[in-house]
């Protein structure tokens, strides 16, 4: 037993040849973040707390695809998703189509706190947050330069497949490909989102997930942040969050497969998360999951995933690909 | 093996005491949905055409989804559906959905039109007048029992400030009118051919007197709605424990993993859902039909092609 706490910033097709300029900041924010999560553990903070605390910083940093930094709609709008769960009572809160709130977790919270309800999006989760007085901004707050520019890569992108299906009748440009992730002249393709789980030493877990959703996805579109069970997942058993396709996550059921596994086959978290991952096609996903008794996971199919963990023990990482960095 | 089909109407406090006319027309609105899907089976349609029969539950005023859905707090009609492919698992959802007389077709649409799942609000709207899908004003879809529905749930939440309790914001209470008809739930449907091929369908209004933006179970996939190789299932009842309890989903975990036939897993389910607020529909790839509910009552319907058929409310079929 013990505590531990693990945090992702995205897992997706991080090309090898990433830039210290894209990569360092990076970096530097798990790490800062890690150690904000460490403090708050050592402090007795309830993982919902904590958890919240992790997210909500790597919201405000614009160098990952959640708050400012989200990437963009097809129409150059940002819709942001959020979702938090609590493993012990398994009460949950959910957002979408935020554009103007800060810290969209922190909207979840209140939805799961201070509602009915587990869910609210759109204009209805927008009159929520001023209702309970969340700091709200303006919609540009949140758009950066390098997500205006990988949407109208994206969009090009998307007109030359049109180009060539109209002009050469290639059954194989499908018009309605899922967008392939703008990358930026260095490979910069912002997948992903950013999350967070965490368990203290009494087996309390709770799990924070957080998106901006996928490049030139249309208005409306809702991915697998938001949807428990696909995204975020708590239990007695673990906590779970999930990053990567959103289309695949949610049809993987993958935060609550984790979990499921672990209860019904009797796997260990980490062979749970293993088994979890290998039913969802290469390439799409990555988890990160704790345990009530204080293991953590960090499972990827794609080239790499942002991520980093400690646990009570002393470990910790930061890593991008295969091997830690530290 | 062997085609089967399940049709729900929603599960919730449905009184013993229900009056005819209350009760009739549903009954009526049952039958003639699975008529229509058990000639559709017959007819060899995929089980995805057969469960977007859900349009007929929709179109039929008496259950709440399309017209005749709960409202939220604003008196307005925000309403969703969820379809699902169990060979595939291709899926399509919407939320938000105030104009458009066959949510379950959007949804449909989502799926097969768009590289998305899950499509909610304005740019659910936008998409479905891209599609030309059939579009009114939110009024038709707005009857006089749901004005007085929202009406009771508004003024129960008004005695009970006035009584001081500490109020935690309970999940409103189903409104009932004088004759108990409270109108939980939803309406679904689960069909399988006998290839196996395996679909499902859900489309609610939500709960009485939700807050604005709102989102219940029925668009969660795993929640109340979902389908694999092994089964297909769609639940009715209280949003928030279905979707705690990742309900369709589990069914299917169940199986798999515990081995359990599909009537073992979905009761199996439905046990751990805290009593009065869950019910399901189900059938597997082998021709099984599970309809448990652990609420008073559950609309309900099913049929498989050796000639068994059931249309019942409480416990004991009615016919």
């Amino acid at each position: 037993m013990g505590w531990a706490i693990a945090v992702h910033g995205g897992a997706g097709d991080i090309p090898l040849s990433l830039p210290p300029e894209k990569r360092l900041p990076r970096e530097a924010a798990l790490r800062r973040c890690l150690d904000v999560g460490i403090a708050a553990l050592k402090a007795h903070n309830h993982p919902l707390d904590v958890v919240e605390l992790v997210v909500r910083e790597l919201e405000n940093n614009p160098h990952f695809n959640a708050g400012k930094g989200s990437v963009l709609t097809t129409s150059g709008t940002v819709e942001m998703e959020a979702c938090i769960m609590d493993g012990k009572t398994m009460k949950c809160g959910a957002v979408s189509g935020v554009s103007t709130v800060v810290n969209a977790i922190s909207l979840a919270r209140l939805v799961m706190d201070k509602t009915p309800h587990m869910y609210l999006a759109f204009d209805g989760a927008e009159a929520f947050a001023r209702e309970q007085g969340l700091e709200t901004v303006e919609m540009s707050h949140f758009i950066t330069p390098e997500n205006i520019e990988r949407l109208k890569q994206a969009q090009e992108a998307a007109e030359f497949r049109y180009f060539l299906y109209t002009n050469f009748s290639l059954g194989l440009f499908k018009l309605q490909t899922v967008p392939k992730d703008a990358a930026l002249a260095d490979g910069d393709s912002q997948i992903g989102i950013v999350g967070c789980v965490a368990v203290d030493s009494e087996g309390n877990l709770a799990t924070a997930t957080s998106t901006g959703g996928i490049v030139s996805k249309m208005v409306g579109r809702i991915g697998d942040t938001p949807i428990i069970g696909a995204g975020t997942y708590a239990n007695h058993l673990c906590a779970v969050s999930a990053t990567g396709r959103g289309e695949a996550i949610i049809r993987g059921t993958i935060a609550r497969d984790v979990a499921a596994v672990m209860e019904f086959k009797g796997l260990s978290l980490k062979e749970a998360a293993a088994y979890a991952m290998n039913r969802v096609p290469r390439g799409n996903a990555g988890l990160i999951a704790v345990s009530s008794t204080g293991e953590v996971a960090m499972l990827f199919n794609t080239t790499g995933m942002f991520r980093a963990c400690a646990t009570e023990d002393g470990y910790s990482e930061i890593s991008i690909w295969d091997s830690p960095i530290e």
